[in-house]
């Protein structure tokens, strides 16, 4: 019945009025999210750019269950994730900047109990890790290797196949390349790529890396202190900020938007979480 | 690249049971992975059961009363040793996975907690077993146990009882690293110690000053020390044990049924204060 639901609803995510504020001190709070929505179709690719500290983060938690709302409403494949979270997990996976691996066991071993989290057994997963990670291009002569042997880079495209192994219809990425070297990154990228062409998965990634919005997702927005200010595609977006005859950059577009670069506006939330 | 639509497709409690299999599976692959702690951690445990021991051995008196407070020792050692192990294992669930990184993934995945603890439980006592009979063959070359009228399979029964209400228990103490990453650590290891205090693992609860005997009644492990102690000094059935079974029955039906429901209640808490998180 859930599966048939999911089938036959037109998007994959729709999010409304999402509000989410932490106690910061007695009396204190700070909002992480403020009256946030989006709509995310089947098949797209949505980017959310915003400096560290604009409540990505939060946003990714909240659709994977692991954040309650205040209020609003998260549905995925048009059934409330809050209120009937287990009737979505097994939908969707997420992978995050921290690869969330336990780090003395080797790739096998951890993709082979990701997998069974999801119902799926070592006959069924064996033989689709091999595929995923020769398509990957991971070595498997080091699929026995602990975790902590292999590079960053190396852990982030395991944390990809590990999502992949679960057959996902929602990707969230959060910062997937935050922290690679430029090959490495390079590579997970052409996955993500990968990703949306072969498995039809819809994807909602998180990051603040410009080209990389730019270069992999059919609409952006941006996030900034919890609120999204804007959201289209990257030519709608330098379009409704061009001035003059060239069209801005993706960097220019977020300036003018928030009025401070992304840098600045990193720099700016390290000082408030400094101060807090 | 392919996506096999297979766990799409399975019956919710097959989905459940092949994650309660891949808990147990990937606590064995640790316990594989850390295998020279585990066995310096084995070491440690017998080096100390031995001591105990050897506490009865030198206590004096007849050669049968020496047997006697020698076996009595060693039985709170080993039963300790298991039944801590089960609590150790369950009530470190959060924060384990907490340390390593792993939480988030796991608390969006579709296995129920009810999976997740139960894969903890069934490991924890199977590994717990394991342990004690190497320990129980290594014991068994140092001194002369008195085991003449021995009850092993009404002792077996007892522990077994006793298992069900103790990872119950753990369910309950699991609850705290939910609630304070930190804190919730430090009190079920108080909950550990006050355990061993008030159970007569080495001794009677006869000796604990009166305002602290009535404590033991609370903990599982003195139920299931009593009735131990009975079948394998005193060659007792496992039937005569009745004053000790009922109440390692009745823990045994409330808490994991209450563990369950605190660590939902605990779950609901640190996703609606954003707890949820890796720490280190």
């Amino acid at each position: 019945m859930t599966l048939e639901k999911i089938q036959r609803a037109k998007h994959a995510l729709e999010l409304r009025n999402i509000d989410k504020r932490f106690k910061k001190g007695r009396k204190d709070y700070a909002y992480a999210l403020k009256s946030v929505s989006l709509t995310l179709n089947r098949g797209e690719v949505v980017g959310i750019l915003g400096p560290n500290g604009s409540g990505k983060s939060t946003l990714i938690r909240v659709i994977s269950t692991l954040t309650l709302p205040d209020s609003g409403e998260v549905d995925v494949f048009g059934i409330d994730a809050v209120k009937h979270p287990k009737e979505v997990q097994r939908y969707m996976n997420r992978v995050s900047v921290e690869a969330s691996f336990f780090k003395k066991l080797s790739s096998m071993e951890n993709l082979i109990f990701g997998a069974k989290l999801y119902g799926v057994t070592d006959r069924e997963s064996k033989p689709m890790i091999r595929e995923i990670l020769d398509g990957i291009g991971f070595d498997f002569t080091r699929v026995n290797e602990p975790m902590e042997h292999l590079s960053r880079g190396m852990q982030q495209k395991i944390a990809l196949a590990r999502a992949l192994l679960t057959s996902p219809m929602l990707m969230l990425l959060d910062e997937p390349t935050t922290g690679l070297d430029p090959r490495s990154k390079k590579d997970v990228q052409e996955l993500i790529r990968a990703i949306r062409a072969d498995h039809e998965s819809s994807i909602l990634l998180c990051t603040h890396d410009m080209g990389e919005a730019e270069e992999l997702c059919d609409r952006i927005g941006i996030l900034l202190n919890g609120e999204l200010i804007a959201l289209d595609t990257a030519e709608n977006l330098k379009r409704q900020h061009q001035v003059g005859d060239r069209p801005p950059t993706l960097e220019e577009v977020f300036m003018a938007a928030t009025g401070t670069t992304l840098e600045e506006a990193e720099f700016e939330n390290k000082d408030e979480k400094k101060a807090a | 690249m392919h996506a096999a639509s297979a766990p799409l497709t399975k019956p919710g409690w097959l989905r459940e049971l092949i994650a309660v299999w891949g808990y147990a599976q990937r606590n064995y692959y640790l316990t594989k992975r850390y295998v020279l702690w585990e066995v310096v951690w084995l070491v440690y445990t017998t080096m100390n059961a031995l001591t105990i021991g050897f506490i009865g051995v030198g206590s004096g008196g007849s050669a049968e009363e020496i047997a006697r407070l020698t076996t009595f020792l060693l039985i709170g050692s080993m039963v300790w040793s298991y039944l801590s192990m089960i609590f150790d294992l369950l009530s470190e669930t959060v924060s384990w996975e907490r340390w390593e990184g792993t939480i988030e993934y796991t608390f969006m995945s579709p296995a129920s907690r009810v999976t997740q603890l139960l894969g903890m439980g069934v490991y924890a006592i199977v590994y717990g077993m394991a342990r004690v009979i190497v320990m129980l063959i290594a014991i068994s070359f140092f001194f002369d146990l008195s085991l003449g009228d021995a009850n092993y399979l009404g002792a077996a029964g007892i522990l077994a009882v006793c298992s069900v209400s103790l990872v119950g228990f753990g369910m309950v103490a699991a609850v705290m690293p939910l609630l304070s990453p930190e804190k919730g650590q430090q009190v079920t290891s108080i909950v550990t110690a006050v355990l061993l205090l008030i159970s007569g693992i080495y001794y009677s609860i006869d000796v604990l000053p009166g305002w602290m005997q009535p404590l033991a009644y609370l903990s599982p492990v003195y139920y299931a020390l009593d009735g131990i102690r009975e079948t394998l000094l005193e060659g007792q059935t496992f039937g005569s044990q009745w004053d000790n079974i009922w109440p390692l029955l009745i823990m045994g039906a409330v808490f994991p049924p209450l563990g369950l429901w605190l660590f939902q209640r605990g779950e609901h808490y640190a996703k609606r204060t954003g707890r949820l998180k890796r720490a280190g």
